[in-house]
C-alpha cells in the first residue's frame, strides 16, 4: 500500500488539485471529442524556428549556458522589448531567460515573498497564480474582474482589495482565460496606486502580441514603473513555441539577481537548443507571428458571434485566443455545464471556475483551432442547449 | 481578397452552409459569391487534394520540359494552347530558362506517358525536343505536407 503521501508537506498537500487535470483525464479517454479546451496555439512552430533548433543540434550546441541565458538571446530580448514595449533592459544583469513564463513567475514570487506577505492578482486568471503564491507561504488576494468591463482590472476594485501586507501585484493582460486587456488610462491609474502602496508589479504579458484591438501597453513603460516592475514574457503563444519552454524576465538588477539565485540552483539554465530557436524567432519571426494573429482574429469573430447567437452572451476578447461566454442562462454551474456538454455532445470547454471563483457562470473556449472544429462545436452546443429545461 | 475566396484557400473541408455560418452570410449568399467568382474567371473549379501515395498506386505523373521553335508556327501561345487540350495534361506553363514549356501529365502507366510524348507531343509542329521526368514520391502537395506523421500526437486535449 502506498502511504507515501504522508511525506508531502502540509502546505502542498492542502493545495487543491487543478480542475483542468480532472477534466483532461475524461477528455483524453474520449474518442471524437471536439476540444475547445486547448490552451496553446494550434499552429506548429514556424519551420525557420524549428530549423534553428536543428542547426543547434547539428553544430553540437548541447551544453549548459550562462545561468541567465545566452548573451546572444538576452541581447535580442533587450532589443525586442525596447522596440515593442518601450523600456530598455541591460542584457548583462536585467534579463533572465527561464523555462517558460511559469518558471519566471515562480522564481519572482519565491525571490520576493516572505511568509505571510500578500499578493494581489485579478481573477479569473491563469491557474498557477494563487497556488504559486501559496507555495511561498504567502496569501493570494484575488480582485474580481467582470464581463461588463470586458474583464479589465478596475483600479477602484484594486484599491478596495488592497490591505496592509500586500507586496506584489500580478497583472496578466491580455488575460488567460478572458482575453481582458487594460488600456493606457487604466494602467496609469493602476501604476499610480502601485507607487502609492510601494507594490512590486509582476506583469505577465505572454499574450501581448495577440492583441486584436488597439495597441498593447506595458505597465513597465509608464513613468516610475520600470524600477518596480518585472516584465514577464516568452515565446509560447506569439511564436507557437509551447514545447520549447522558453520565457524571460526583465526587471531591475536587484530583483533579477534574487530570481537568478533560485533559477541557478533549481534549474541551472534553459535548454540551449530552445534558446537558439528563440533567437531566430525574435530575429525573423515577425511575419509568421502576424499571420497567426490574423488567423486567431478571424476565428475569434466567428466563435464570439456563434456564442451570442446561441444565447450564451460573450464579450469580444481584445486579446489572447479564448472566448469566455456567460453560461448562467443554462441554469447550470460552470462545472456541471462543462461535464454535461462533454458527456452529451463530446465538446470540451474548460469550466470558468478552473480560473478562480470569479469564473463562476462562465466557461473558456479556445479559438486556437480550425474553423471546421469551431463550427462543429457550435452545432453540438446548440443541440445540447435545446435539451436543457432552463432553455425551453 | 474576397472573404469567401480567402476561406476556400485555407484548405479546410467546408461546405457552403458552413462557410455561410463562418462568414455570417447565409448559404445562398455564398453560392452567389462562388458563382460570381466563376463568372469572373477567378475560380476555375474546386477539387479534392488526394494523398499522392494513394494516387501513385493508380496513376503515374510526369513533368515534361519542351523546347519550341516558334518560326513558322503559331508561336508559344498557339503551341501551348494546343498541348493544353490533351486530357493527359494536368497543367502547362510557359517558362523562362533552358526550355520553353513545362507540362505536367498523368496517365495509367509509364508506357502511356511514353506514347503521349512520342505520338502526340513530338509530332506537333514547332516542338524541337522534350525531356521527361517521372514523379517518384511526394513530400508536399498543394500546401499539404504528406510525410508528417501526427506531429502533434502528444498535445493534451485540455490544457491551462
Amino acid at each position: 500500500m502506498d502511504d507515501s503521501a504522508r511525506f508531502v508537506a502540509q502546505h502542498v498537500a492542502s493545495l487543491p488539485k487543478s480542475g483542468i487535470r480532472d477534466f483532461f483525464a475524461i477528455v483524453s479517454k474520449m474518442k471524437d471529442a471536439v476540444s475547445l479546451g486547448i490552451g496553446e496555439p494550434d499552429f506548429i512552430t514556424p519551420f525557420h524556428i524549428r530549423e534553428a533548433a536543428m542547426t543547434a543540434l547539428e553544430k553540437g550546441r548541447t551544453s549548459y549556458t550562462d545561468n541567465r541565458g545566452t548573451l546572444a538571446l538576452r541581447e535580442e530580448i533587450s532589443r525586442y522589448v525596447a522596440g515593442n514595449y518601450g523600456p530598455e533592459y541591460n542584457p548583462e544583469d536585467e534579463i533572465l531567460v527561464t523555462v517558460g513564463v511559469s518558471e519566471a513567475l515562480d522564481a519572482l514570487l519565491r525571490a520576493t515573498l516572505n511568509p505571510g506577505d500578500k499578493v494581489l492578482y485579478h481573477e479569473p486568471c491563469y491557474v498557477s497564480y494563487a497556488p504559486s503564491v501559496t507555495l511561498c507561504h504567502a496569501t493570494p488576494i484575488p480582485i474580481r474582474t467582470v464581463s461588463s468591463d470586458q474583464f479589465a482590472l478596475d483600479p477602484a476594485a484594486l484599491r478596495a482589495a488592497w490591505q496592509p501586507g500586500c507586496k506584489v501585484l500580478v497583472l496578466n493582460f491580455p488575460t488567460n482565460p478572458t482575453g481582458g486587456t487594460a488600456n493606457r488610462q487604466k494602467l496609469e491609474e493602476i501604476a499610480k496606486f502601485a507607487i502609492e502602496k510601494d507594490l512590486l508589479v509582476a506583469s505577465d504579458e505572454i499574450y501581448s502580441e495577440l492583441t486584436f484591438e488597439g495597441d498593447h501597453v506595458s505597465i513597465a513603460s509608464l513613468p516610475g514603473m520600470r524600477e518596480r516592475t518585472v516584465f514577464l514574457h516568452g515565446f509560447s503563444k506569439a511564436f507557437a513555441m509551447t514545447g520549447f519552454r522558453i520565457g524571460y524576465a526583465c526587471g531591475p538588477a536587484g530583483v533579477i539577481d534574487g530570481m537568478l539565485k533560485i533559477h541557478q540552483y533549481g534549474i541551472m539554465c534553459a535548454s540551449i537548443i530552445s534558446q537558439e530557436a528563440a533567437v531566430e524567432a525574435l530575429k525573423n519571426g515577425r511575419e509568421s507571428m502576424l499571420h497567426m494573429r490574423d488567423k486567431y482574429r478571424e476565428r475569434r469573430d466567428f466563435i464570439v458571434r456563434r456564442f451570442n447567437e446561441l444565447g450564451l452572451p460573450c464579450h469580444l476578447p481584445r486579446g489572447a485566443f479564448y472566448a469566455f461566454p456567460d453560461i448562467t442562462s443554462t441554469g447550470l454551474d460552470s462545472m456541471t455545464f462543462a461535464s454535461q456538454l462533454l458527456a452529451a455532445q463530446k465538446v470540451a470547454v474548460v469550466p470558468g471556475t478552473a480560473f478562480g471563483a470569479a469564473g463562476a457562470g462562465f466557461c473558456r473556449a479556445s479559438f486556437s483551432t480550425s474553423y471546421e472544429r469551431i463550427h462543429e462545436a457550435g452545432e453540438r452546443i446548440a443541440r445540447f442547449l435545446d435539451t436543457l429545461p432552463a432553455r425551453k | 481578397m474576397n472573404n469567401v475566396l480567402k476561406l476556400l484557400l485555407e484548405g479546410e473541408p467546408l461546405d457552403t452552409a458552413q462557410i455561410g455560418k463562418i462568414l455570417n452570410l447565409g448559404a445562398e449568399a455564398v453560392d452567389r459569391e462562388l458563382a460570381s467568382l466563376r463568372t469572373q474567371g477567378i475560380l476555375l473549379g474546386m477539387r479534392a487534394v488526394l494523398n499522392p501515395s494513394y494516387e501513385a498506386e493508380r496513376r503515374v505523373r510526369a513533368v515534361i520540359e519542351i523546347k519550341i521553335r516558334t518560326e513558322g508556327t503559331g508561336g508559344f501561345d498557339g503551341i501551348a494552347e494546343r498541348i493544353s487540350q490533351f486530357e493527359q495534361v494536368e497543367s502547362c506553363f510557359l517558362m523562362s530558362g533552358g526550355y520553353d514549356l513545362l507540362v505536367v501529365v498523368t496517365a495509367d502507366n509509364l508506357y502511356k506517358v511514353a506514347g503521349f510524348v512520342h505520338e502526340r507531343l513530338a509530332r506537333i509542329e514547332g516542338v524541337q525536343g522534350t525531356s521527361t521526368h517521372f514523379f517518384l514520391r511526394a513530400y508536399k502537395k498543394d500546401g499539404f505536407v504528406v510525410t508528417d506523421e501526427g506531429t502533434r500526437r502528444d498535445q493534451p486535449s485540455v490544457s491551462p
